[in-house]
């Protein structure tokens, strides 16, 4: 056993790639936590625009009343693989990457827990992203089932291979799923284990909150969503029969297990949007956020509750009365926490002094259209209601306002906010406003016009409909596409202002944070002394320092 | 100061007066938005929805009112860089705002409940009466009142395949591909499949159920309007699930007799099916040649739809 000094250790220096400002850094096995996040991002930033094509190519389709656009066949493809890359390749990994960049920063930690099972479960992303793309080139096409796969349509296998659409959604769902894990792992065990000194869990800001509740919900619910999806392709494969009702397996069954996991999972997606509302308001306000505790807590409750509401996807399913009773009472409840969050949001932005800079637009565009879709939410809860939309397109209405509405606004908010802190560099103000303009009305032209549709008895998933149907699908699909043009200004800020925007400063904003402390962008192990955190993390209207030793975060004599 | 206070009272109070009329107005408008009202079950839907649009209309102006006012009268200056006032919290409020959307929870769910119970549309494992009431209590509204203390008919069978609708009357021993039902009447139907999941759902009903292979899932609702209506798939059901709709009759009781006597006299034929055709005809322009489940061939039946163009 070799004994090493110190400073020999010192000078074993990180694999070269990784090293800071060398963009090939972004291409290579890096375990910086803020390289990973951005690699997140970017990555599912390019799927992002992959399934706005598909749904682009959905609306047009839809734009006239006769399946004539496209094969039937092709059109089910479309829907199966927009939903299948908007959530497993957009909405989760930017959300992880936006998480994994912010929360060690925020806490005053140089890395996550794990660092190299970080970078492991970043890689699996491209891995399955390629699987998916793959699957347009096998015979048969693509899974056309829905995002959902429910069989026995999952299990009809008209090719007769072994090697078919289905097999490789399910193989790319499976190592999404694997990826995630990890990744709940490492934020459970950094948020948990390595704050700062002082950092106690009263002082973390609501982003990390909402982060640890996000995760928490991915480690008790994916579990059964990956077992149901290993059943699934059992009786896919193999020819046992889980799920076959032909030979004795239940098809409800399924929904139960791709539930459980699958509507919690929606709250793993909109809680870390509730943290971006809660660390945005307060900055632009420039007020401390109402309520902190509560909303902290309250992220708990959602996490709690969430694990008991999945039925209320199966309100016109195989479900007794009893049971349709019982998950509509519980789906309620949720109501109650997150009208906390609203409330508080709310009373956080009133009588404060409002900068209505990107960020600040895009997350009050995002809270407007979160309301309305928690208006419907409420009513889709209710069975009655329920029995007549459900699987209509007043339930693709209500989650697009929460998925795109609320979460792809939050996250653009998010982008805008924390770009100066990621480059280095300020984004062009005009740009973005543009932006905005162009994503707000995009989003209600698109998706407005899906809940008098589903109120007329439209059915989801149709790719042909009754003519009765057509004004508001045109309004739609004119939305759609106005929709897809609105990310041009978008990448045209993104990519101008990083190759030649203006230097950040160290705090733009003037926020409050422990990563506003450090440079911009923070050097690769984040601070070099760690933070003493003294004070809780919404400030504002009072000079209070939040760390005692501010000086000594980084090192003084800043070569670059 | 006390002025001041009783002038924001008032003001607040005049605002939560125009939205509650707003809100009542939008209520109102609510009805408009469906399809006509053709079964007791849809008064009652109606009803809750208006309702809930209601309540809801309320809590968005509420919200996006405040916030509006909020964005249009305080920005900071351009030049003003100070801070707003440090509020960190206020327990009262927050009591306040936990406990109304608490309340209001369980108002909706009981009156959604309520609901529930009237419509009494059965569903899977559900076939214990337990003095449920059913759509006949619905409230004193003049087309339902006939209904009262009916039994439903005998069950009609329905049965869905990749992507063909058939109804079999056991009373007449005939068969058809349009559902034809008598109006004012509590109609009791068998779901079957006999393939994969399908869903039964006649937006003019305001009803659904899934169907599910290799169970029998009893279903009950009672028309009042006499019409034709769409019936259509509402779970997807693969390549042609869009294709898979039909009709709903509702006819007077007489000329429902009147239509099974026609119909029992008419030797059995092969009714026009939307997926089949498309199928054999592969007349779409662009095939990527996927091979897909082939649609069943279409049923033979005594009394096929008038053939509609379904889109």
């Amino acid at each position: 056993m070799t004994k090493l000094s110190v400073d020999e250790i010192a000078q074993i220096e990180q694999p070269l790639p990784g090293a800071p400002n060398n963009w090939k850094r972004f291409f290579s096995f890096s375990t910086d936590h803020k390289v990973i996040g951005i690699q997140y991002l970017v990555t599912s930033f390019f799927f992002f625009l992959v399934g706005g094509i598909f749904a682009m190519i959905i609306r047009g389709e839809l734009i006239t009343p006769e399946a004539d656009l496209l094969d039937r066949a092709v059109y089910n493809a479309m829907f199966t693989m927009h939903g299948t890359v908007m959530l497993f390749l957009w909405t989760f990994p930017s959300l992880v990457g936006l998480s994994n960049y912010l929360v060690p920063l925020m806490i005053g930690a140089k890395d996550m827990a794990f660092p190299r099972l970080n970078a492991a479960a970043f890689w699996m992303v491209p891995v399955f992203g390629v699987i998916l793309m793959a699957s347009f080139l096998v015979p048969g096409g693509p899974s056309q089932s829905g995002w959902w796969a429910y069989p026995p349509v999952s299990l009809q296998n008209p090719t007769g291979n072994l090697i078919n659409g289905q097999v490789l959604w399910m193989l790319a769902v499976a190592i999404s799923g694997v990826s995630s894990i990890m990744g709940a792992v490492n934020f459970v065990t950094t948020i948990a284990r390595m704050r700062a000194p002082g950092m106690t869990w009263f002082r973390m800001p609501v982003f990390v909150w909402t982060v640890f509740a996000a995760q928490i919900i991915q480690l008790f619910g994916l579990p059964a969503l990956t077992a149901g999806a290993v059943m699934l392709l059992f009786d896919l494969t193999v020819g046992t029969s889980f799920f076959d009702p032909a030979k004795g397996g239940d098809p409800v069954l399924f929904q139960h297990f791709f539930w459980f996991y699958s509507h919690p999972a929606v709250y793993v997606i909109i809680l870390p949007i509730f943290g971006i509302f809660s660390e945005i308001f307060p900055v632009y306000a420039r007020k401390p956020l109402f309520g902190y505790k509560v909303v902290a807590i309250s992220s708990l409750i959602i996490t709690g509750l969430s694990g008991i509401v999945w039925v209320h996807h199966m309100f016109a399913s195989g479900t007794p009365g009893w049971m349709r009773m019982v998950f509509m009472a519980t789906t309620m409840l949720i109501s109650v926490p997150t009208g906390i969050k609203v409330f508080a949001w709310v009373a956080t932005i009133w009588g404060g002094k409002l900068r209505l800079n990107t960020p600040m637009l895009f997350a009050l565009g995002g809270l407007v259209m979160f309301v309305f879709a928690g208006v419907t939410g409420i009513m889709l809860a209710s069975v009655p209601f329920d029995i007549h939309v459900n699987n209509t397109y007043f339930v693709v209405g209500h989650f697009h306002y929460v998925i795109y509405g609320a979460v792809v606004m939050g996250m653009y908010a998010a982008l805008y906010h924390w770009f100066p802190k990621m480059t280095g560099r300020m984004y062009s103000e005009g740009l973005g406003k543009l932006h905005f303009v162009l994503t707000f009305m995009g989003t209600n032209l698109n998706f407005f016009p899906m809940h008098p549709l589903g109120l007329q008895g439209m059915p989801r998933r149709v790719a042909s409909y009754d003519p009765e149907f057509a004004f508001w699908n045109v309004v739609a699909s004119l939305g759609a596409f106005l929709l897809g043009m609105s990310t041009l200004p978008f990448i045209l800020n993104m990519i101008g202002s990083w190759v030649q925007g203006e230097a950040a400063p160290k705090n733009p904003w003037r926020a409050i944070g422990l990563e506003w402390l450090v440079s911009s962008p923070p050097t690769v192990e984040n601070y070099e002394e760690l933070p003493i955190v003294v004070a809780e993390p919404y400030g504002y209207g009072k000079t209070e320092p939040l760390v005692a030793n501010p000086d000594r975060l980084e090192v003084a004599h800043e070569s670059h | 100061m006390t002025l001041m206070n009783i002038r924001t009272t008032l003001n607040l109070g005049i605002i939560a007066i125009a939205l509650a009329l707003i809100s009542l107005w939008m209520g109102q408008q609510a009805y408009s938005w469906f399809p006509p009202q053709a079964s007791a079950e849809a008064v009652l839907v109606d009803q809750l929805f208006s309702f809930l649009v209601t309540l809801g209309t309320f809590i968005f102006l509420g919200v996006v009112g405040t916030l509006t006012y909020a964005v249009l009268f305080q920005q900071a200056g351009k030049y003003d860089f100070s801070d707003g006032p440090h509020i960190e919290g206020n327990v009262t409020l927050e009591i306040v705002w936990t406990a109304i959307p608490f309340v209001l929870v369980i108002w909706i769910a009981g009156y959604s409940y309520q609901i529930y119970d009237q419509m009494s549309i059965l569903g899977p494992m559900e076939h214990v009466h337990g003095g449920m009431a059913t759509a006949e209590t619905a409230p004193p509204m003049e087309s339902a009142a006939p209904i009262s203390g009916q039994k439903p008919i005998e069950p009609i069978d329905v049965y869905a395949r990749q992507w063909a609708w058939e109804f079999h009357y056991p009373q007449s021993a005939i068969t058809s591909t349009e559902l034809h039902l008598p109006n004012r009447q509590r109609i009791k139907l068998a779901l079957h499949s006999e393939d994969v999941l399908h869903g039964f759902f006649v937006p003019a009903f305001r009803v659904k159920q899934d169907i599910i292979p290799g169970q029998i899932i009893e279903f009950e609702f009672t028309p009042i309007r006499e019409g034709r209506y769409r019936l259509r798939d509402s779970q997807y059901s693969g390549t042609y699930f869009a294709a898979m709709q039909t009709d709903v009759v509702v006819e007077s009781p007489e000329d429902y007799q009147q239509w099974q006597a026609t119909v029992a006299t008419q030797a059995p034929t092969a009714a026009y099916n939307r997926a089949f055709d498309e199928y054999q005809r592969a007349h779409n322009p662009i095939s990527t040649g996927w091979k897909i489940v082939e649609p069943a061939p279409p049923p033979i039946v005594n009394a096929p739809s008038v053939q509609v163009s379904t889109p």
